[in-house]
């Protein structure tokens, strides 16, 4: 062996020996110095946690009668993970479902994708990682078939699960009131601590409208974990610790069932009949209130739908047919939602606001056909003449000029049009301590505010649209000219006007004010509060549709009260005042046709009729009322959009709800002595109620 | 071509009488080594198949009855290798090496079935398949021997014709398997031809040369994008293994994850959760030495390194006592070959070489692995047996 070979094989040597060692550092440096930190990787690797849903809690009314309860169902669920991994990205094993299920690969793959910007439902608007309930109506043969075959139907599982269901006792299904339960997306699971669902738990629910949003975490309960053992399959192998869900309390709301059924189907009577008589009568509200706690009884919107459809997941289509603008967006409360212009309904606040100001509560005032507002003349309903009468009159057979000259008065001595740097505003400010303008601070999610115009308001808007208002000014309207020239003369003019001084508070925005009209926007519940405020003593309450929140054995978990409200800053003579004018309403005033016959000896009604004038359609009828009169326990409110007047669709709606209360006309009464339970009821886990 | 003589002049008594004295002369460290490592290696194939195949309601001791028959016949090939006078190897040689091309191209041809990715296999039936590449490494180590081993006069390496002609014998088989294409077993075949080329006294240039084009090949394989995608993707997965775990940087994460959860002791033979998991793919042939780094932790899986080294030293010691610059050159190639399996093979279990298909010699289940192993092994003991007497 010549010496560059033995030289060369000593290299190979210490090589060969250099690697080795290399080889023993690295498995000293994994096993023995990180191996704590591989140990706990590897015990997460081979656990995976479960969440075990808690059984949601029930919604009850006042009671006990389940208004939202749980049904089991075998729900058929598919893991979006499992069918990436598989090769034909889970083709084959859809394609199989599809059969056993009875539909198609297509509606199933539409079922489960995602849902994201463009993409059409159906789609799974919940965590990527969960698996997605696909039907949840599959008969049981059907499920233990896919069950047993798992083989055949990997990344499908078939679960039983409570899903929500909508018994509707006495005809109540306050769809709106209630809500309804979407998948949790992602984000908010993220949000969640603790809860970090992996595989199996099956679909999380979250409640997206209504009481089960608001009261979501009360009625959600615990979920539950178990810790099993998986392979690297994810095949389960064995358990390693359990922990038992905690199922959720129930919720006991105000809401009573007659009542609400008795509004609902008052609601739905009297659009009937108003259609009959050629209004439109695209949307109502109809609110039931406990004038002295603020306590909702019944709240009532339409159109309305069947909250069921949202278990199982929506199509489109579906989505189209019964949520979509044709069906009148039934998702959408009207009663804490819509936004209407109160008409005369509102003179509750001026009134107060006018005898505020310093007008005598028991002056009399002209009442004429006409009055003129500065250079406009602002005219009765209908253009009649009462002559002079007292403020309780005007209420009685609602006339308008008596408080468009308050209302000008009242402007004038703000200024007129070159305002006072502190002007007072009477009639702006009273609405506002009514209650109107602000939301109310309901239970209830996405509340809307309504409107009170004001100085500010007017410039705010003016800002907005003086751009398109000058264009109309310069350009006039050349489109509408051609087939109606008086129009587009009309308009303007009304744009010059709008272009030049529209930022100002004028003459007419006051006199409109006063009367409900104009820019002004309430909601059915801010006026139900309003009227409870009138009926109470003047206690702006805040209003409540749960009560307290039960667990299954019926203990208390806690009850639900509301903030103590502000008081109307307005004397309860007036206020006694205008009770007595209302309570001439229902018998001698605008609403006396529509409780002709109505036994006032058994329960007195007040109220007040609204008509209001929605420019470019018909008008927004409303009543809004209380009893009994002398010692006020219920305010009730009817409003229907595009109805006519408030005498013929509003008010015989609101008898309708007051017969079914006191049992009226031959009625069963609902409520017995005319008074709500007391007390909560006892409460069984299946929902049943109990004594 | 003395050697043949040489054996032919004795007569049958004297041969048995040789042949008693060689069993003598047997390393057998070497051999008790590569018993060791069998025993060991069997146990952890028990240990990664067990669970599988009684879940797949198959028989649990499946691999374990193949890989034993593969010990056995590998045992034999090995002994019969060492009683053949390895020169005389060197007449068969040609044969050898024009059998391995021949598998190697019928493996690219519809003979051959693909096996994660690569196409390296050809199906015999009965559930036997053979690896030619394999079997390519012994022919290599030979056919370089003898062209580098050639009696040279007063030349301390080997002449330019040689070097050229060894690297163009080398460069068939070697493409034929990147075509595969086995990464892994091309790289083991570089190693081969550098060691020996460096044994054999080859000019410094020469070495130099080759290590330079090898880097200048490596760049345009990548640059050119010759790789398949997921060749590279698990080429690169090392660096980074959380990148895609799911995919390409799966196997290298749970077995960084198996191995260093059986800490300094391990968690006991037959009870790595990790592998009765069976998180780790492929962890009876090129993993298996996760399965010993969960169960037996670093106490066992050092000692496996160390027992592979040991059949390292004992092949660099035979080579050092060749009778002749053939006989060390095969015991270099031998060395090499083991030397750069081994530390690619558990190195890229811990994460610090890529991930290629390359069994972990005399542990990893296999029957082409262990035959050409065993073989290797007979080479070295062939070698020992007819060493110079004095050194």
């Amino acid at each position: 062996m010549n010496s560059r070979t033995h030289f060369r094989l000593v290299v190979l040597y210490v090589l060969v020996g250099a690697l080795l060692l290399v080889l023993l550092g690295r498995l000293w440096t994994m096993q023995v110095l990180d191996g704590d930190h591989y140990r706990r990787v590897a015990a997460d690797n081979r656990t995976r946690d479960i969440v075990v849903p808690a059984v949601r809690g029930l919604i009850l009314d006042d009671q006990g009668r389940p208004l939202v309860r749980n049904r089991t169902a075998l729900v058929v669920s598919v893991d979006r993970t499992s069918m990436a991994r598989q090769k034909d990205r889970g083709a084959a094993v859809l394609t199989r479902l599809a059969a056993t299920l009875g539909t198609t690969r297509d509606a199933l793959e539409k079922k489960i994708r995602l849902c994201g910007p463009g993409v059409q439902r159906p789609c799974w608007p919940g965590s990527p990682y969960q698996p997605i309930p696909v039907d949840d109506r599959v008969d049981p043969k059907r499920a233990l078939q896919i069950m047993e075959r798992q083989e055949d139907f990997p990344g499908v599982t078939a679960q039983v699960q409570a899903v929500r269901e909508y018994p509707e006792p006495a005809g109540a299904s306050a769809g709106q009131a209630l809500g309804y339960l979407q998948p949790i997306t992602q984000e908010e699971l993220d949000r969640r601590k603790g809860l970090k669902v992996t595989g199996y738990s099956g679909a999380d629910l979250i409640g997206r409208d209504g009481l089960e949003a608001i009261y979501d975490t009360d009625l959600r309960g615990e979920p539950g974990f178990r810790k099993v053992l998986v392979d690297s399959q994810g095949r389960v192998t064995g358990t390693a610790q359990e922990q038992a869900p905690a199922p959720g309390g129930s919720l006991v709301t105000s809401l009573d069932a007659g009542v609400q059924g008795a509004a609902e189907k008052a609601l739905h009577d009297t659009i009937g009949s108003a259609r009959k008589q050629g209004h439109k009568a695209d949307a109502g509200a109809a609110v039931v209130m406990d004038v002295q706690t603020g306590r909702v009884v019944a709240l009532a919107s339409y159109p309305t739908y069947d909250p069921s459809i949202w278990t199982g997941g929506i199509s489109q289509d579906e989505y189209e047919a019964l949520l979509g603008k044709k069906k009148g967006q039934p998702l959408i409360s009207r009663a804490t939602q819509g936004q209407f212009a109160p008409g005369s309904t509102f003179k509750v606040s001026s009134v107060s606001a006018a005898v505020g100001d310093g007008y005598d509560l028991k002056g009399t005032y002209p009442c004429p056909g006409s009055y003129n507002v500065g250079s406009r003349a602002f005219t009765n309903f209908e253009g009649e003449s009462h002559g002079d009468m007292s403020l309780h009159t005007a209420l009685v057979v609602s006339c308008d000029t008596i408080f468009y000259k308050f209302a000008y008065e009242e402007w004038l001595r703000d200024g007129g049009t070159k305002p006072k740097k502190n002007p007072r505003d009477p009639m702006v400010e009273m609405a506002r301590k009514w209650g109107f303008g602000t939301r109310t601070g309901v239970d209830l999610p996405s509340e809307t505010a309504g409107r009170i115009p004001d100085r500010t308001w007017k410039r705010d808007y003016w800002n907005a649209t003086k751009k398109s208002d000058c264009k109309g000014a310069k350009d006039g309207y050349p489109e509408i000219a051609k087939t109606d020239p008086t129009r587009a003369a009309y308009l303007k003019a009304v744009a010059a006007e709008n272009c030049a001084e529209g930022y100002m508070w004028r003459a007419g925005d006051a006199a409109n004010l006063s009367v409900g009209q104009g820019d002004v926007l309430v909601t059915p519940l801010q006026l139900t509060r309003a009227y409870a405020a009138l009926a109470n003593g003047g206690r702006l309450v805040v209003p409540r549709l749960g009560q307290a929140v039960v667990r299954p054995d019926g203990s208390l978990v806690r009850r639900i009260t509301a903030p103590a409200g502000p008081k109307l800053p307005v004397d309860p003579k007036v206020l006694a005042y205008i009770r007595g004018g209302l309570t001439g309403v229902t018998k001698s005033g605008t609403a006396a046709g529509a409780f002709n016959g109505f036994d006032f000896k058994k329960v007195d009604v007040a109220g007040k009729t609204g008509t209001a004038e929605v420019y470019g359609k018909d008008d927004t009828s409303w009543f809004a009322s209380f009893a009994p009169a002398k010692k006020p326990k219920y305010a009730v409110v009817v409003m229907v959009s595009q109805g006519g007047t408030g005498a013929t669709s509003a008010a015989p709606a609101v008898r309708q709800i007051y017969e079914a209360m006191y049992g009226l006309g031959g009625k069963k009464a609902l409520l017995k002595n005319g008074a709500l339970p007391t007390g909560l009821p006892r409460v069984s886990y299946d929902g049943k109620a109990g004594k | 071509m003395n050697g043949i003589g040489a054996v032919d002049g004795y007569g049958e008594h004297a041969r048995w009488r040789r042949r008693a004295a060689g069993l003598r002369r047997l390393d057998w460290t070497l051999v008790l080594a590569v018993v060791a490592l069998s025993v060991i290696g069997t146990l952890l194939v028990r240990s990664a198949t067990f669970q599988l195949l009684t879940d797949q309601g198959r028989d649990p001791e499946g691999f374990v009855k193949k890989n034993v028959l593969n010990l056995v016949i590998g045992f034999c090939l090995g002994g019969l290798v060492t009683v053949l006078d390895y020169r005389l190897l060197r007449a068969y040689v040609p044969i050898l090496y024009g059998a391995a091309c021949v598998g190697l191209i019928a493996v690219l041809t519809p003979l051959g079935s693909t096996v994660n990715g690569s196409h390296s296999w050809i199906v015999i039936g009965g559930g036997f398949q053979v690896q030619p590449s394999e079997f390519a490494k012994v022919g290599l180590v030979v056919l370089l021997a003898m062209i580098l081993g050639e009696p040279r006069d007063g030349e301390v390496g080997p002449g330019r014709r040689d070097v050229l002609l060894a690297l163009a014998l080398a460069g068939v088989p070697a493409a034929l398997i990147m075509l595969q294409p086995d990464l892994g077993t091309t790289l083991v075949f570089v190693a081969v031809v550098l060691g020996m080329l460096a044994v054999s006294g080859a000019r410094k240039r020469w070495l130099a040369g080759l290590a330079g084009g090898g880097v200048l090949a490596a760049v345009l394989v990548f640059s050119l994008g010759l790789l398949k995608p997921y060749q590279l993707a698990r080429f690169t997965a090392f660096l980074d293994p959380s990148a895609d775990p799911r995919g390409a940087g799966y196997n290298t994460q749970q077995a960084r994850i198996a191995i260093g959860s059986g800490g300094g002791f391990g968690k006991g033979l037959f009870h790595g959760e990790q592998t009765a998991g069976h998180f780790v793919p492929e962890q009876q042939t090129d993993f298996i030495f996760t399965v010993s780094g969960e169960e037996l932790g670093f106490l066992g899986s050092a000692a496996i390194i160390l027992l592979l080294g040991l059949i390292m030293w004992r092949g660099l010691r035979i080579a050092t006592q060749a009778a002749d610059l053939f006989g060390t050159l095969v015991a270099t190639g031998v060395v090499c070959w083991l030397a750069f399996q081994t530390f690619e093979n558990v190195g890229m279990t811990l994460g610090i070489m890529p991930v290629t298909g390359l069994p972990l010699p005399f542990v990893s289940y296999g029957g082409s692995a262990t035959f050409a192993g065993m073989i290797a092994v007979g080479l070295l003991q062939a070698v020992h047996v007819r060493r110079r007497p004095f050194d």
